[in-house]
């Protein structure tokens, strides 16, 4: 019986891990959606990784309010990563058609990152700070959410200088 | 013998907890599937024909369509 209650506990704890704040964000490697280039995640910017997908309709009310965070704020200091969980990488292109995207879309099909992460909800999104440290989890997205998350943007970036 | 029956409970009730699948966030396109949904699913053109032969005509059970696309 106590083998039993080991085991569960074991499995329990196994499923929690999730990329908390103020943990080291998990490193990673990832094709963009036309599989022409590569990225891993690297230190130095304040960095906004976004995992999304092309059924999740949040998504829809996220990508615009994400893509004015990168235009306002630049490249040089900060940079906006997305990582699509679309199986099918024509439905990713499909819905981007709508978006003038600035920044990297990233393509994780088999869900292989988005695990690592342990994502608690679809859309997800993590601040990372210049030393590559999770500073934020923001699971799904309505309209104003963006303002805690900004805020907190530019904290990272003003303690930075 | 009662030992027995409890031992063979417990690998059944084991045996179907191994059975659950639990769909993680990421996975859940899978979900929007057509062919996953309940009513409109698999057994749907078959439901349709036998509701458009009934009525003696076909058409009708769906969507609005045409115009702006907004319906």
């Amino acid at each position: 019986m106590r083998t039993i209650v080991v085991l569960i506990m074991l499995l329990t704890s196994a499923l929690s891990h999730a990329a908390a704040e103020g943990d080291t964000a998990p490193p990673f490697t990832l094709p963009n959606l036309d599989k022409s280039a590569t990225y891993s995640l690297a230190t130095g910017k304040v960095i906004y990784l976004d995992f999304w997908a092309s059924w999740c309709a949040p998504c829809r009310v996220s990508f615009p309010e994400v893509i004015a965070l990168q235009n306002d704020l630049g490249s040089d200091r900060f940079e906006v990563i997305a990582v699509t969980v679309d199986e099918n990488p024509a439905a990713a292109r499909r819905f981007l058609r709508h978006y003038d995207v600035p920044y990297q879309i990233l393509s994780d099909p088999d869900g292989v990152v988005a695990e690592q992460y342990a994502l608690p909800g679809m859309p997800t999104s993590f601040v990372i700070d210049q030393e590559g440290s999770v500073s934020l989890r923001h699971s799904g997205f309505k309209s104003g959410d963006m303002t805690s998350i900004r805020r907190r943007i530019h904290q990272l970036l003003e303690t930075a200088l | 013998m009662k030992v027995k029956l409890v031992t063979s409970l417990c690998v059944v009730c084991l045996l179907s907890l191994a059975a659950c699948e639990t769909v993680q966030p990421w996975e859940r396109g899978t979900l929007a599937k057509p062919e996953m949904q309940l009513s409109e699913g698999l057994d749907s053109p078959l439901y349709h024909q036998v509701y458009d032969s009934k009525e003696a005509s076909s058409g009708g059970s769906g969507a609005a369509g045409a115009g702006c696309g907004c319906n």
